[in-house]
């Protein structure tokens, strides 16, 4: 089984210690200014066809993860390795390249959108941008091809995008990121603001055609157990490092770090008896400021099992067994 | 089983429906009309412009023919001088309208070249951001801190009442509104997730001003237009009025209310039609502003 | 008041909207009770009316909204009570905590000023006993260092601690009933637990009743004693927590118990409602879930049905034309 995976694969995106850093004003009028951390040493491999889900709560940096991936922010350090081509230092127009294969899905369906444009304009915009040569009609059936795909009506083809649903709304920006048939799509929190109901439509869409395009995901939510049901992979972040980064079910079934067993013991579940019954591993105090982090592992002010070394030293990502790395001195 | 039949009776429910959706202006078109004062003002406004421009060829008499059995007349049936003349027997409906002309004229070009160099000033400054943004914005505040009468009086005084130099006078100081609320807008564009979705995409920068930032300044450009001309018209009456406008033989609405005042207590009339004229015209335009505000406003849906 | 006796009875509450497009009915025909020291529970997504109906109670509808049927509190009709009475109950005996604390806060007053100025107005107190009041209520709601953290302004807390101060205030004159409307969605999963805790222990300690509006079953399931499902503006099924999870009769119920994401198995594909959320202007004329249901058939979509009681002691009700058996066999199948 292992062998297999040796063999296959190349990974598609690799991601060596990446920081990103924002200049922030201090306090009062003479303060200079500050750095805020955001994204703080993480790195990750992901291969092709695979999906991996980045969970973490608000002010953990994975937004910003998902957009220094794509150099929509530029990342202050670190390396992206996009199939084995280093784009650190990369000319806009080698991004522009990497952009064919590279799309993402954003949080907010609507505004995701641009009012002003019919629905066939914007699914097909990637095409006129990166494939200007192709012919009106050929454009057209392919965005018509597309929009089938993704569930909906062709006869939709010139709707604006106030007359959707929030979930038809978000099935648009789907067609849009694969109208290139690209290798990735990053994924940013895609169904936070959708109904149950919807969601649940939307994350099968994903799983399809993933399966159907061969395509990697890198699926950000806060919602653990949404991303349970897409990932094979997990990455647990909390103000800007990496605290595991485990396959699904050992991390489920488990989990290493203790914010993870924090954060999962924390879901309610749709199922009163367990519901009432669990025991809530309870954080103490509040999220440290991100231009301010904790010295040493940055969850040890909230964390049960905190000790001196804790404070004293950062602990690294390492492996705990084949399936697990924690970053963790319990380990 | 049932799953998929349900779904695909949905979808031909959808099917049926037109084809061709209702674009965010086709809506706002829609909403304006329901808005009674604009629509009234709208119409009022047209025939207002309509008169003064076909007006002064229908009626009887001509702008500066002076009629010498007319003088100072109250509006009365006699002659033809529906709304009275002046000390020198010139009809004042007549000139009214052609007064009209100019004023309207004045106002229109003035607000062009104003909101051209609003929308390019704001929009540079509110895209590139920074240092070049705040630079160009403490320009814009100079100019406002800069009174305009003085400057007005200044370039007359030197430089002669000429009708272009007056419309450039008029626009050096009218321009600043539209270049701040055109940069805000366009500020707040640049942050809006479907510029970053355009970004990730890989669409060029000059693209992404085209086709995603220009339409959606558009609505916040018609409708400080609308704020604007007024403004403008009013700007070229008080110049008119203190003498600093337009120039004899031609007449502007200024004109004739600066002369309107000096009989006023004799003729009221010379005073009251201009008079009710301008400030009727700005009413519409006003109605009309607040009009489209309303109608473009997308919380309103 | 016996034991038994409901504390909130409400009867056909309705809600209409006027819109240039015409009437639209966002809530219709609610009923419900609510004994003292309970957690209701009403669950529903966009359009389902769920906060316009605590709104209604609350006097707090939109200028073009109306309300209609009766909602007795402690036997007085809130609905058609006049606004300086109904004034003297809100904040007072019923207090309402919202989704957003950043909005719900006012950010130019301290958090002092706007909690002595509930105990001001409603228990007339004087400025100095409201202050030690308030803090110790903040106290309650475990805000550290609260004494110190009273004077400051409320963009100065986190989101979690804005949320712990909404609910203080709510809880200031100890009322007898609480409305929290989606109190955890904007609230990270680790602050939702501690909340969600919190609101246990206040119940506990003030028996307060609850009646909490929510998207999130999981926090319905585990908080509330009976829940009512509602979409489109009407009951699609009301029960204690127990039967709604364990034995839904109604297929919204299952579609929605279906669909969410679960953390506890092992399940691959999630059940999904097709179809989009109802337009509330263009509710078919039969059951408004019909539109999307599985188990719809002709008569779903032109006659609505009726809310009838269903289990040995008719404590279930359920708004459906399909017999139970029939859902119970699906349930089985799909749920876990």
């Amino acid at each position: 089984m292992s062998d297999e995976r040796e063999q296959v694969r190349e990974p598609l995106l690799s991601v060596r210690d990446l920081h990103v850093d924002f200049k922030v004003r201090g306090e009062g009028l003479l303060a200079h200014k500050r750095t805020l951390k955001a994204v703080n040493g993480v790195s990750f491999d992901l291969y092709p066809g695979e999906t991996l889900g980045i969970v973490g709560e608000s002010g953990c940096g994975k937004s910003t993860l998902a957009r220094a991936i794509l150099n929509l922010i530029p990342a202050t350090a670190g390396k992206v390795v996009w199939m084995g081509r280093d784009m650190s230092g990369a000319a806009p127009a080698d991004w522009q390249q990497v952009r064919r294969s590279v799309q993402m899905v954003f949080q907010d369906p609507l505004a995701s959108l641009n009012p002003r444009m019919n629905v066939a304009r914007i699914i097909g915009e990637p095409l006129r941008t990166h494939r200007p040569d192709m012919a009106q009609a050929e454009v057209l059936a392919r965005v018509k091809a597309m929009l089938v795909k993704v569930g909906l009506n062709e006869s939709q083809l010139y709707r604006y995008p106030h007359e959707f649903s929030g979930g038809q709304c978000q099935r648009i920006g789907i067609a849009r990121a694969l109208i290139l048939e690209p290798k990735l799509i990053v994924c940013d929190e895609p169904v936070s603001a959708l109904d149950v109901s919807i969601q649940a439509q939307i994350i099968n869409l994903l799983k399809d055609l993933q399966k159907e395009m061969q395509l990697a995901l890198v699926f950000i939510a806060h919602d653990l157990a949404v991303v349970k049901h897409v990932s094979q992979r997990i990455l647990v972040m909390y103000l800007g490092r990496t605290m595991e980064l485990a396959d699904k079910r050992n991390l489920y079934a488990d989990p290493k770090h203790p914010y993870t067993r924090a954060l999962l013991s924390a879901v309610p579940l749709a199922d009163p008896r367990l519901e009432r019954g669990k025991v809530i591993q309870m954080l103490s105090g509040d999220l440290p400021s991100p231009i301010d982090p904790p010295s040493g592992c940055v969850f040890r002010t909230r964390c049960p099992h905190a000790f001196d070394r804790c404070a004293a030293e950062v602990p690294p990502l390492k492996a705990i067994n084949e399936h697990t790395q924690a970053a963790c001195w319990l380990y | 089983m049932l799953f998929f039949s349900r779904r695909k009776t949905l979808l031909d429910q959808l099917a049926q429906a037109a084809p061709h959706g209702r674009s965010l202006w086709a809506d706002a078109r829609a909403r304006f009309m329901r808005n009674k004062a604009a629509v009234v003002s709208l119409v009022l406004l047209l025939l207002i412009g309509a008169a003064c421009i076909v007006g002064p060829a229908v009626l009887p008499h001509s702008f500066d023919s002076a009629d010498w059995d007319s003088m100072s007349l109250p509006p009365t049936l006699k002659n033809m001088h529906w709304w009275g003349t002046d000390e020198s027997g010139r009809d004042l409906l007549v000139r009214c309208l052609v007064g009209g002309r100019i004023s309207l004229m004045v106002g229109l070009l003035a607000t062009l070249a104003s909101v051209a160099i609003g929308i390019a000033w704001g929009a540079t400054a509110g895209f590139i951001g920074g240092k070049v943004d705040a630079f160009m914005m403490r320009i814009v505040d100079m100019m406002y801190a800069i009174p305009y009468l003085l400057i007005a009086i200044l370039l007359v005084t030197i430089l002669g009442r000429e009708f272009y130099l007056v419309v450039i006078a008029i626009t050096a100081f009218s321009w600043m509104d539209m270049a701040r609320v055109v940069r805000g807008q366009t500020l707040s564009l640049r942050s809006m997730e479907f510029v970053e979705a355009a970004r990730s995409i890989g669409v060029p920068t000059r693209r992404i001003i085209f086709s995603h930032i220009v339409p959606n300044l558009l609505g916040v450009v018609v409708i400080y237009t609308t704020v604007t001309v007024p403004s403008v018209i009013l700007t070229e009456s008080v110049l008119s009025f203190l003498g600093l406008g337009i120039q004899e033989p031609m007449t502007s609405w200024g004109v004739l209310i600066e002369d309107g005042t000096s009989v006023m207590e004799v003729s009221p009339w010379m005073l009251l039609f201009p008079g009710a004229l301008l400030s009727m015209t700005l009413y519409c335009f006003n109605f009309i502003g607040d009009g489209l505000r309303d109608a473009l406003d997308p919380k309103e849906r | 008041m016996a034991a038994n006796e409901k504390l909130i009875e409400v009867d056909d509450l309705s809600v209409k909207f006027a819109t240039p497009d015409g009437e639209v009915t966002a809530v219709n025909g609610l009923s419900f009770g609510l004994e003292r020291g309970q957690t209701f529970g009403i669950v529903g997504e966009s359009g389902s009316g769920k906060s316009q109906s605590m709104l209604a109670l609350m006097g707090l509808l939109a200028i073009n909204g109306r309300a209609s049927g009766r909602a007795l509190f402690n036997g007085e009709d809130l609905l058609s009570m006049p606004a300086n009475l109904l004034n003297r109950i809100r904040g007072n005996r019923i207090a309402m905590i919202f989704q957003d604390p950043m909005t719900s806060l006012n950010p130019y007053l301290t958090v002092e000023r706007q909690m002595t100025e509930v105990l001001e107005l409603h228990k007339g107190l004087t400025r100095r006993s409201a202050l030690t009041l308030a803090i110790s209520t903040l106290e309650q709601v475990r805000i550290p260092d609260a004494a110190r953290r009273i004077r400051m302004y409320p963009h100065e807390f986190s989101g979690g601690m804005r949320q712990r101060i909404m609910i203080a205030m709510a809880l200031l004159c100890q009322p007898d009933l609480l409305i929290a409307d989606e109190p955890t969605t904007a609230l990270d999963v680790t602050v939702q637990a501690q909340t969600m805790a919190l609101l246990r222990d206040l119940q506990r300690d003030f028996g307060t009743a609850i009646i909490l509006i929510t998207h999130d079953l999981g926090v319905v399931a585990g908080l509330c004693d009976q829940v009512m499902v509602l979409y489109g503006g009407r009951i699609m099924e009301q029960g204690s927590a127990e039967s709604i999870f364990y034995r839904p009769t109604h297929p919204y119920t299952l579609g929605l118990l279906g669909a969410v994401p679960k953390l506890d198995h092992e399940g691959e594909r999630l059940l999904a409602i097709p179809g989009v959320p109802p337009n509330m202007a263009h509710l078919p004329a039969g059951c408004p879930f019909s539109e999307r249901c599985t188990f719809a058939t002709e008569r779903c979509a032109t006659e609505r049905p009726a809310l009838t009681p269903f289990g040995p002691q008719g404590d279930v009700l359920r708004a459906c034309h399909r017999e139970v058996i029939e859902i119970a066999r699906e349930a089985e199948r799909v749920l876990p």
